[in-house]
């Protein structure tokens, strides 16, 4: 089986337009934002469709208005507007009225990480992990792959709550081939290592994959995790499957030690008790305005392939065997 | 429904001195905001403009009252209390521990739709809200209270120009024009001068009205209400902030003055 790889979006947004033909309450709002796969939802259903136009408060105002009162609401922007511009609405009426009001809203940020390659640092986003989780009431959800995307739907029209899809904005390659991860888990173990083991979200699994395969040149096998929901996973299980490692390196395409995975990860590890040394992998913190491929710009800030060798080659050092 | 002018006057005399009452009780609360709004909170509850049902405040078939001005609405809890949306006691414990009536209003307490304590977010909602009901073809209308400081966020304007381009004429924005935010008169601050030219411009039906003549604030709701020409709908109530209180009324800094209990209770006939 060769499956075609497609963009999160456009997967998502499919599922989307389908659930529209028969759900009469589903809304999908926009802040001017669009994709080849919306112009099916506007087009057919006008009445649930609306650009409320570049006003990102006003998108979540107005996404809030329609959720308490019983809609299913789909809000879409690019990832650093649809989270940091409008943070203080996300707050008040969706994540504190939710205590109160029930709602299913479902923000979908495009564009995690340097997805906007040559955008530069106002489209691309490495804040959303650490402030989206900082929030009670949402779930933040992180694909590495269009089929987890595509799976991913089935749990935000059926449940009530608040999530937030940070997808990327590239054409990403198909992980899950054989079947989409476990959703329930909020995370799927792709190998097992020896002493190590990788944990990775959205396009950092596919670096990871990468560093994993260099470093069995080196006769170390590493093990490889995608974590997908990054507030609400098994933790037993997650338990379970860490505690034979001596050491966790976690790898985003966000900001190092800015409150994003390396810190949920190492809460969750302090918490269990489990005896591991830990490697944060991530984005070194400041922001730069140079031009050049998404590759190259990952090695410049500490997260491409040769840079995370150049990290986790000394590492592997320090882990008794 | 009261039975017109006398009665409501009479109402809006009793709202004005529990809100006294409850502020010497509970300094914590804001005094002088609550007072520029009673007569619009006692036209919308008393004067027959909004559908609701106190014993399910949840009513589908009710109209949604949006209170964006948070603070400045502790006169909603003697006119709730009344109304039975909650035992008249608890006006005895606000910002008491155990009780839910705070010094800025939850949307734990019935009768409070949305949270309201974070200024400029009302509106937005409201307008969310005004695009379901349409959609569902509901009857019912959203009305939404805001002061005119809070009219410095930008996020209203966003929703402004929205409404009016969506024809939100079940939209209703009442703005307590008492002229002063916190520190200071609004002219002072960023001007508000010429706000029912900046309503209409961006396509609201707006009117200016003696926010302190309660039929004649009831009056215009009524006529909007019934008005469905595709337009959202504003009334600019020129009002007093401390409306009543000397010393307070009109003053910069009203806001964050608490009169002496002395006083109040002289203003209440205590005394």
């Amino acid at each position: 089986m060769n499956i075609e790889p497609s963009a999160m979006r456009d997967v998502f947004l499919e599922r989307i337009w389908q659930e529209m033909l028969h759900n009469p309450l589903i809304f999908f709002v926009s802040a001017d934002f669009g994709s080849p796969v919306l112009d099916k939802i506007r087009k057919d259903f006008p009445e649930r469709f609306i650009n409320v136009g570049i006003a990102e408060q006003n998108l979540i105002n107005i996404t809030a208005g329609l959720a308490i009162e019983g809609y299913t609401v789909f809000a879409y922007a690019i990832a650093p507007f649809i989270t940091m511009r409008c943070y203080e609405q996300i707050r008040v009426s969706l994540a504190l009225l939710s205590e109160v009001r029930p709602m299913n809203v479902n923000l979908i940020g495009v564009g995690a990480g340097y997805s906007y390659v040559v955008s530069g640092p106002t489209h691309q986003c490495y804040e959303d992990i650490t402030i989206m989780r900082a929030l009670p009431n949402f779930q933040v959800l992180s694909p590495a792959d269009h089929i987890t995307a595509d799976k991913l739907f089935d749990g935000c029209v059926s449940s009530n709550g608040l999530k937030y899809l940070r997808f990327d904005a590239q054409i990403l390659p198909v992980i899950y081939e054989a079947g989409p991860p476990k959703i329930s888990d909020g995370f799927h173990v792709h190998q097992q290592g020896e002493k190590i083991c990788l944990i990775a979200t959205g396009y950092m699994l596919h670096t990871a994959f990468q560093v994993a395969n260099e470093i069995a040149k080196d006769g170390e096998k590493l093990g490889v995790i995608d974590i997908f929901n990054l507030t609400h996973f098994s933790a037993d299980r997650l338990k379970t499957v860490l505690a034979p490692y001596s050491a966790i390196v976690s790898c985003e395409e966000g900001f190092r030690g800015r409150g994003g995975l390396d810190a949920m990860l190492f809460e969750f590890i302090a918490k269990s008790n489990l005896n591991v040394k830990t490697l944060s992998i991530g984005v070194e913190p400041g922001y730069s305005f140079e031009l050049g491929s998404r590759i190259e710009l990952h090695e410049k800030v500490g997260i491409g392939i040769q840079s995370i060798l150049k990290k986790v080659r000394p590492f592997i050092q320090t882990i008794p065997n | 429904m009261l039975d017109y002018r006398r009665d409501l006057i009479d109402q809006v005399e009793w709202v004005w001195k529990e809100t006294l009452a409850i502020h010497r009780r509970a300094p914590e609360t804001r005094l002088a905001s609550s007072l520029s709004v009673i007569e619009i909170f006692v036209a919308l509850y008393y004067g027959g403009v909004l559908k609701f049902d106190a014993s399910n405040p949840l009513n589908e078939g009710r109209d949604r009252c949006i209170i964006s001005k948070g603070h400045g609405s502790i006169c909603m809890y003697p006119i709730l209390a009344d109304l039975g949306f909650f035992p008249i006691e608890e006006l005895q414990n606000v910002c008491q521990t155990g009780g839910f009536l705070g010094g800025i209003p939850d949307p734990i307490i019935p009768g409070y739709e949305t949270v309201n304590g974070s200024l400029g977010h009302g509106l937005g909602v409201a307008t969310g809200i005004a695009v379901a009901l349409k959609t569902k073809k509901s009857n019912s209308s959203v009305f939404v209270v805001t002061g005119d400081g809070e009219l410095h966020e930008g996020a209203n304007w966003e929703a402004i120009m929205f409404a009016s381009h969506h024809k939100l004429d079940n939209l209703h924005l009442i703005v307590d024009n008492n002229n002063i935010s916190m520190l200071d008169h609004t002219d002072n601050i960023v001007s508000h001068s010429n706000l029912l030219n900046r309503l209409t411009s961006f396509g609201w039906e707006c009117v200016e009205v003696d926010g302190h003549d309660v039929v004649a604030v009831l009056d215009v709701l009524l006529e909007q209400k019934n008005n469905t020409n595709n337009k959202p709908k504003a009334i600019i109530a020129k009002t007093l902030k401390g409306k009543g209180v000397p010393g307070l009324e009109n003053a910069s800094l009203s806001h964050i003055i608490n009169p002496k209990p002395d006083l109040i209770d002289s203003l209440l006939g205590k005394k």
